[in-house]
């Protein structure tokens, strides 16, 4: 049990895509349970990283002061760091509210928008803040691995896994490399 | 507005060549160009509205929207920092009211940053209405500031404020001794052509501009090239930070100039002349075609010059540039000449086979044009004796900074850096900037090294730092000139620029870490080997000229991190804190993990 | 004999005028470019074409051939810094591929494919930049341009038209179109123009024609660059 190898999975600024997409490796899981254990994970439920992690994949951009704290515990926690998808890489979709300032869209969002009732910007410590602009991972912690894709096909995972669990360098061929 | 458009179009002969000229004109009387005229300009010039908008913001000295009635740019360049600059603008700011960048809400005046003046020797300098105005002092700025709120125009300025001054220290075979109009010409005729550019091969005499290439062959190639309608012009674009000599040649030694030109075009056998002077030096335009005017009256310019047995028609014609580093590059230069926008050319073809307007066209440097005129008078081996083996004749540098005596220096080449610094009374030096910042910057570990195509060359920029001078504020304010006189044709340098930029201020604000210099000089080469021209081949020479002499510099200002954010993270949620009216410990992010 | 010059070690003969891209081209030699079109007269901005002619970097677009050359095109440096060269273009505008028409169909994308990007190293600028939606039939995000002036040669070139330019210096580059009003409906362009199909990315795009093709037979999703390229541009350049 010790042996194997500890991955952890996060979905930040993301839509769960990618994580959907990483499950769609179907029975090749199987395969994978063998060598690899899931760590933190939407997938276990576990709420923070072991420190001795040895990869992560994040999914999704950094867009407010919480993703800074989980993308930091899992640099922290992890060997290798994976940015996985396009918002992780360069913001996604999430990251074209940078064009609008925040201010704007947070007065659309509560108070000037259709429909809303009791119009006030949430001000609850619960709350985390949110950034002025959507950021990919690597210009906040340091990246080691990308994977694009909107989501990466679960090739792209099943490429990348094995290469690196075998020791190798792991390198996506042309048919795997896709922005979309 | 519409008679004023149509009179300077007329003026202009309705050549389309002649855009510059004619906004220039129209930002001068209305502080911008207004949407109408570029509809009647377009009209009357027969081109398309797009190129008179892309020319418009390509020139820093062209504005869609509307400037000041008094439009005053301050000098941003390294020297005038060093000699105030920073004082002077918040002085300004405060006395008139306008802070940089802006426009005064009364519209009457307005305040900017612009490159290099080319008035290093006298700076902090700055320009109103285009006119220099040299080496400010509170008490000028409070002279301007009466004078702005009178309205009074600038021509009626006092004289004082814009005694540009020449400050020839050191005069050798160009300077000391001047000849008389028409003395190059008579001297070239009775010898012949042919052999007077015998004369100037033999000199050796290299471009002074920077490139250095041999000039009898540049002029031997364009004659060669079978049309009768060659073109020759001088480059006094002269934007390179710390070079202000082409200035005190054109203010004081304009008629060798001219005859280098008119000499080049017997030679080369051209009738069309342009001088190519940069809009900053505006104040010269009056007095130089006034020059002009008169060699046309000693019969040195126009029909049948001097009446020669060869049977020479030459005139010259000076055209302004308008806010724009690049166009000092030749062929963008030229473009600049026909009306567009700065862009350098693909070569070949090179100027010489197909220039102005596809012509064959010979471009030299002021000072190339002055030593060629000289020769001509005292033949090849008065200048050969002087100087190199590859450098012959002598070196008119523009000094600058941290001396007792700036200034204009003829010098040997040959000459050693430190006999340059005993000349002009530098103490205490850390390092010197040569040939400007697309030159090298060496450090006062290489005084021995010599001024010359073999080891240091120049174009004429020798700028001199002392001991109380930080080399990152020098290397950054010279790295935000490139990313700010890109002129962005190619992706190298469009993006190259500016993502140094942003690296390099990345590490002098003390955001960088570990990787950071690492990633800074790989951009460096990239944007060194794959740029279109000079101006991006040279862009990242301060940065890696420093980074070869002074590396523990920059290491010194990473973080002993792996990895730091190169945006502040905490200011990012500050919009966000204010809506929420939040301010707990939640609501700040460190830049770093902390522990 | 046929004049010839050396790329990567083959033997390729050239016509006297042509410039390297072009004698490579016709041999079945596929150099990466972006801003090139066999149609139209070369630009040379992009410097994705860079080779190395007798040690020197030279842009193959725009560079003639000549006796003598050594070629150095695909070599491991030279397609490193290309790779570099098309982040700059990816961090400069704003290509948000899942979101943009032209994804699978988009040449910059597949030079990107082509050259194994996985991220875009550089930091983004997220520079705003306006989409003009105007015309009837025609679009324009500016978010996409990549300055390549493809649509200006065309419509001046092809179409006897000057509907597109360049303007301004520097990072501030953009295009803009030939009307008063600066919007692109008020210009004379049409969707039959050559000008409005030309462009390698999804910054001009012919309305109402979005995701047509389905994803797995869109242009890129097999084939690489290199080899449509080559389909496509030696056809051209024998008409
Ligand atoms: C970015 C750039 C700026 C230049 N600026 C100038 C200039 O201001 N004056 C000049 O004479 N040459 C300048 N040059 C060099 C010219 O391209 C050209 O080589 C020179 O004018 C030729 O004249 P010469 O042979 O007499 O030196 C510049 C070159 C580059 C790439
Ligand atoms: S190197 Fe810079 S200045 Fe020269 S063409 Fe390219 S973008 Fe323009
Ligand atoms: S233009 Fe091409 S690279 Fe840009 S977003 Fe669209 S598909 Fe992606
Ligand atoms: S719109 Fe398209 S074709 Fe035109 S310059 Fe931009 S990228 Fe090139
Ligand atoms: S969440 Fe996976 S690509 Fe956006
Ligand atoms: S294809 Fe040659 S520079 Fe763009």
């Amino acid at each position: 049990m010790t042996n194997k190898i500890r991955v952890a999975t996060t979905s930040l600024a993301g839509c769960f895509g990618c994580h959907m997409s990483f499950l769609d490796i179907d029975e090749r899981i199987l395969e994978l349970a063998e060598v690899v254990v899931f760590d933190r994970s939407p997938i276990t439920d576990i709420e923070h990283c072991s420190t001795d992690c040895d990869i992560g994949l994040i999914e999704g951009g950094v867009c407010n002061s919480e993703n800074v704290h989980t993308l930091r515990e899992f640099r922290k926690s992890c060997k290798i760091l994976v940015a996985v998808g396009a918002c992780a890489i360069n913001g996604g979709l999430p990251a074209m509210r940078n064009f609008i300032p925040l201010e704007e869209c947070l007065n659309e969002a509560y108070i000037n928008g259709i429909g809303v009732e009791n119009a006030q910007i949430p001000n609850d410590p619960e709350l985390p803040l949110l950034l002025d602009k959507v950021r990919p991972i690597h210009e906040v912690v340091k990246v080691d691995y990308f994977l694009p894709g909107c989501p990466p096909s679960a090739d792209v995972f099943w490429k990348f896994l094995t290469d690196l669990i075998a020791g190798r360098e792991p390198s996506l061929p042309y048919e795997l490399v896709h922005y979309d | 507005m519409q008679t004023f458009i149509e009179d300077l179009i007329t003026k202009n002969n309705y050549q389309a060549t002649h855009l510059l000229a004619v906004l220039r004109a129209v930002q001068a009387q209305y502080h911008h160009i207004p949407k109408a005229a570029i509809e009647q300009i377009a009209k009357l010039l027969l081109i398309p509205r797009t190129q008179i908008i892309g020319v418009i913001e390509f020139y820093s000295f062209f504005h869609l929207t509307p400037r000041g009635q008094y439009e005053l740019l301050i000098s941003d360049s390294i020297t005038d920092h060093m000699l105030g600059k920073h004082e002077m603008t918040a002085y300004i700011e405060q006395k008139l009211n306008v802070k940089l960048g802006e426009v005064r809400t009364d519209g009457l005046v307005s305040f900017d940053n612009t490159s290099c003046t080319g008035l290093c020797d006298q700076g902090p300098a700055a320009l109103i209405n285009g006119y220099a105005l040299p080496h400010l002092t509170p008490a000028k700025i409070d002279q301007m500031a009466d004078l702005i709120n009178q309205q009074l125009p600038v021509s009626a300025w006092p004289k004082v404020l814009f005694d540009v001054k020449d400050n020839v220290i050191k005069s050798s075979l160009l300077l000391a001794h001047c000849i008389q109009p028409g003395e190059a010409l008579h001297t070239a005729f009775k010898r012949g052509l042919k052999e007077t550019l015998k004369e100037i091969d033999m000199s050796g005499l290299r471009g002074r501009g920077g490139a250095g290439f041999k000039t009898a062959t540049k002029w031997q190639y364009c004659s060669e090239e079978k049309t009768d309608e060659h073109i020759v012009v001088c480059n006094a674009d002269e934007g390179e930070p710390g070079t202000f000599k082409d200035r005190v040649l054109l203010n004081a030694y304009a008629h060798h100039v001219f005859e280098g030109m008119t000499l080049c075009a017997a030679i080369i056998g051209a009738k069309k002349g342009f001088l190519y002077l940069r809009g900053e030096y505006l104040h010269l335009y009056d007095q130089l075609n006034a020059i002009l005017a008169d060699r046309h009256k000693l019969g040195l310019l126009g029909q049948h010059i001097l009446g020669a047995d060869v049977d020479v028609d030459f005139d010259i014609e000076i055209c302004l540039g308008a806010g724009a580093y690049i166009c000092g590059e030749e062929s963008a230069l030229i473009e600049s000449l026909e009306g567009k926008m700065g862009v350098p050319r693909n070569r070949p073809p090179y100027p010489v086979t197909q220039g102005y307007l596809g012509k064959p066209t010979v471009v030299n440097n002021v000072e190339t044009f002055m030593a060629a005129a000289k020769i001509a008078v005292n033949g090849g081996e008065w200048f050969a004796a002087m100087g190199t083996e590859k450098s012959k004749g002598t070196k008119i540098l523009s000094i600058c900074g941290d001396c007792d005596n700036p200034g204009i220096y003829e010098v040997t080449f040959g000459a050693s850096i430190q006999s340059i610094l005993d000349d002009c009374g530098a103490k205490d030096v850390l390092g010197i900037q040569i040939g400007g910042p697309s030159g090298t910057f060496i450090s006062n570990t290489e005084l021995a090294r010599k001024i010359a195509f073999e080891d240091l060359a120049t174009g004429g920029s020798f700028i001199i730092f002392n001991n109380t001078r930080n080399i990152l504020d020098i290397v950054n304010n010279f790295t935000h000139f490139f990313a700010h006189e890109s002129c962005g044709f190619c992706t190298p340098c469009r993006v190259g620029t500016s993502l140094l930029k942003n690296q390099l201020d990345k590490i002098v604000n003390g955001h960088g870490s570990a990787g950071d210099v690492v990633a800074l000089e790989e951009l460096c080469q990239l944007v060194k080997t794959q740029s279109h021209c000079g101006l991006g081949q040279t862009a990242a020479n301060p940065i890696l000229t420093t980074l070869e002499r002074y590396p523990e510099l920059y290491q010194a200002q990473l973080k002993k991190i792996s990895y730091e954010p190169g945006f502040d993270l905490d200011a990012a949620l500050e919009t966000a804190r204010r809506l929420a009216n939040r301010d707990d410990a939640a609501a700040h992010l460190t830049q770093v993990e902390e522990g | 004999m046929a004049k010839t010059i050396m790329i990567d070690g083959l033997s390729i003969p050239f016509e006297e005028g042509q410039t390297i891209m072009q004698a490579a081209t016709d041999a079945g030699v596929y150099i990466p470019h972006l801003c090139h079109h066999p149609e139209f007269s070369p630009h040379g901005s992009c410097k994705l074409c860079t080779v190395k002619v007798n040690g020197r970097n030279c842009s193959a677009c725009t560079f003639p051939a000549m006796e003598g050359q050594e070629v150095i095109n695909n070599a491991k440096d030279l397609n490193a810094d290309r790779q570099k060269i098309t982040q700059m273009l990816f961090v400069e505008g704003n290509h948000f591929c899942p979101s943009c028409e032209k994804t699978g169909n988009c040449q910059l994308q597949a030079v990107a494919y082509h050259l194994n990007m996985l991220d875009d190293h550089f930091p983004l600028f997220y520079q705003h930049r306006e989409v003009d939606a105007s015309h009837a039939d025609l679009l324009i995000d500016h978010n996409r341009c990549i300055f390549c002036t493809l649509c200006v040669r065309a419509s001046h070139e092809h179409d006897g038209k000057e509907v597109f330019a360049i303007s301004g210096r520097g990072i501030n580059k953009h295009l803009i179109v030939n009307s008063e009003s600066g919007l692109l409906k008020d210009t004379d362009v049409s969707a039959k123009d050559k000008a409005a199909h030309i462009c390698p990315t999804g910054a001009i795009l012919i309305k109402h024609t979005a995701y047509q093709v389905p994803i797995g037979e869109r242009i890129y999703d097999h084939q690489q660059i290199d080899q449509v390229s080559l389909n496509s541009e030696q056809v051209d350049h024998d008409k």
